[in-house]
């Protein structure tokens, strides 16, 4: 059975403005087995998000090669959903015209759409709330919209950057524990972007350090940590501490090297 | 004191305080809504007041004879002559008649003006190779200054209701045109990615985020550029017409009668 995800020698060459190249990834092999939860940590601007770009065929890579079970990437792939860190529901749809979207644009009739979103809508814990629209909504609920709104088109693969960055630390933590209630009843394979190394093991079954950028893969470690887990109080386990550093020894640094060179192109 | 009683006095002293912050916040309430009233009314009469400051400083100095009435007018002839006009007719017509006739062409080219605005805004946001290739042209025909045009369409066009329509419609396009163009090219690239994610086609694209998420651009456009089409609708009567306000107030002016050009504005 091939992987959900396959990355193999992948580099990512952006054009900046001024004309000057600049590499987000350099030589990047990474591997996803189907149903697992990856999440992916790495300092600041170490090509995390391009590395989901490329996995969803929003982008295309400027070397390697990037397989989706099996089949290499062109154009937007099939069953892919991804929840983005920035609100990306549509501000001028209710919140069940957005879960409706996907559906819509794939060609369901209406009618089955509007059902469809109904049943993510409470399934998400939104249930009356199908007519508001985002701006009335909390940055919680909207993160709820944007889960539905992917989850919707059954993905076999659900990418998400940085998804929770921006909520406050309870909404966060139910969040999370909704996140994974709703991943263990799919069988779709999630890769997770975040700089919490904390939210990143609580939640997953791999994490992959990426190297200061131009970034690459530079270690991945299992979590061996028993499921269903509780997201606010599995940080309390001794295993827990013992996986954290050993991954934040190789973390440490990378963040480190991030923060000099951050420091000189501020002062130059 | 006895130990039994302190709790009954405790709710005592409890209701007594939500009854006292109670009252004070149905007052405040009450107070807030009678300081806006009085507000609004404040308003209303400084507005009046700055009117009538305007038109009798205006009238009072042509009277003493420190501007001359003969180029200024003066309120009181203004509006003898708009009562003239509304009573007993225009030399065109009665006057009514006559805005009918400007508003027509400035509601017509608004409404061919922002369509082509809409339609093309939207193309060339879309369309990067459009852009580049039309982009210069028009720029360039946004520089010249557009009603001129009016002369043009008034001989290419005649002096009928169409080369006020074209006149109105130029000025109101390029308004919603760079609206709706800027409108398309500042849609948040997130929404895009999440609706091409989703599996939205380029049509779904085009119809279900780009338009939407424009429409705050051209919506705002819109409401300047009426006020342009009225502006297009006039000129091209001063360019040569039969009837319509423009037409009064060139009519007036020919025959310099101050008065008429002010109560055609």
């Amino acid at each position: 059975m091939p992987s959900a995800i396959e990355l193999r020698g992948v580099t990512k060459r952006f054009l900046t403005p001024s004309g000057a190249v600049f590499t987000a990834l350099r030589d990047l092999d990474m591997a996803v087995e189907p149903g697992e939860f990856c999440a992916v940590v790495g300092p600041t601007g170490c090509g995390k998000s391009t590395t989901l770009a490329l996995i969803s065929g929003l982008e295309p890579p400027s070397e390697g090669e990037v397989d989706v079970f099996g089949e290499p990437v062109n154009g937007i792939a099939e069953g892919i959903g991804y929840v983005f860190q920035a609100d990306a529901v549509f501000p001028w749809k209710t919140v069940l015209e957005n879960v409706a979207a996907g559906p819509r644009y794939r060609g369901a009739s209406n009618r089955d759409a509007r059902e469809r979103a109904r049943d993510w809508i409470s399934r998400v814990g939104l249930s009356g709330f199908e007519d508001r629209y985002p701006y009335q909504l909390s940055g919680g609920m909207r993160k709820r919209v944007a889960l539905a709104q992917s989850l919707i088109n059954n993905p076999r693969i659900l990418l998400m950057d940085e998804p929770f960055s921006a909520l406050d630390v309870q909404t966060r933590s139910l969040m999370e524990n909704e996140l994974l209630g709703l991943w263990a009843a799919s069988s779709a394979s999630v890769v997770f972007v975040t700089h919490d190394l904390e939210e990143a093991i609580s939640l997953s079954d791999r994490v992959f350090v990426i190297t200061a950028g131009p970034g690459t893969v530079k270690s991945n470690y299992k979590v061996d940590l028993p499921r269903p887990r509780n997201v606010a109080e599995i940080r309390f386990e001794q295993r827990f501490g013992e996986i954290y550093q050993e991954i934040w020894n190789d973390l440490r640094d990378e963040v480190l090297v991030s923060y000099e060179r951050q420091k000189r192109t501020g002062a130059a | 004191m006895s130990v039994r009683s302190a709790p009954a006095r405790l709710s005592a002293g409890m209701s007594a305080t939500t009854e006292q912050a109670a009252r004070p916040l149905v007052d405040l309430a009450a107070r807030r809504r009678r300081d806006a009233q009085r507000r609004r009314i404040n308003v209303a009469v400084l507005r009046v007041l700055v009117a009538v400051v305007f038109l009798s400083s205006w009238e009072i100095l042509a009277r003493l004879g420190w501007i001359d009435p003969f180029f200024t007018s003066q309120p009181t002839a203004v509006a003898d002559k708009l009562w003239y006009w509304i009573t007993q007719g225009t030399e065109l017509g009665p006057l009514w008649e006559q805005a009918l006739v400007t508003m027509e062409e400035a509601v017509g080219g608004f409404i061919v003006g922002s369509v082509l605005g809409v339609v093309f805004g939207v193309a060339l946001g879309r369309n990067r190779l459009l852009s580049d290739v039309l982009g210069p042209y028009i720029k360039a025909a946004n520089a010249i200054p557009r009603v001129v045009l009016g002369a043009l369409f008034a001989v290419s066009l005649g002096l009928d209701i169409k080369s006020k329509i074209a006149t109105a419609a130029v000025l109101v396009f390029f308004v919603v045109f760079f609206n709706a163009f800027q409108g398309v090219r500042e849609v948040d690239r997130n929404l895009i990615a999440n609706a091409r994610i989703l599996g939205a086609g380029d049509r779904q694209l085009t119809t279900e985020i780009l338009i939407p998420s424009a429409l705050s651009w051209i919506v705002a456009s819109l409401h300047t550029s009426f006020g342009l089409a009225l502006v297009g609708a006039v000129v091209g009567e001063l360019f040569g017409a039969t009837q319509g306000l423009g037409e009064l107030i060139y009519n007036a002016k020919n025959l310099f009668d101050i008065e008429g050009v002010f109560a055609g504005m």
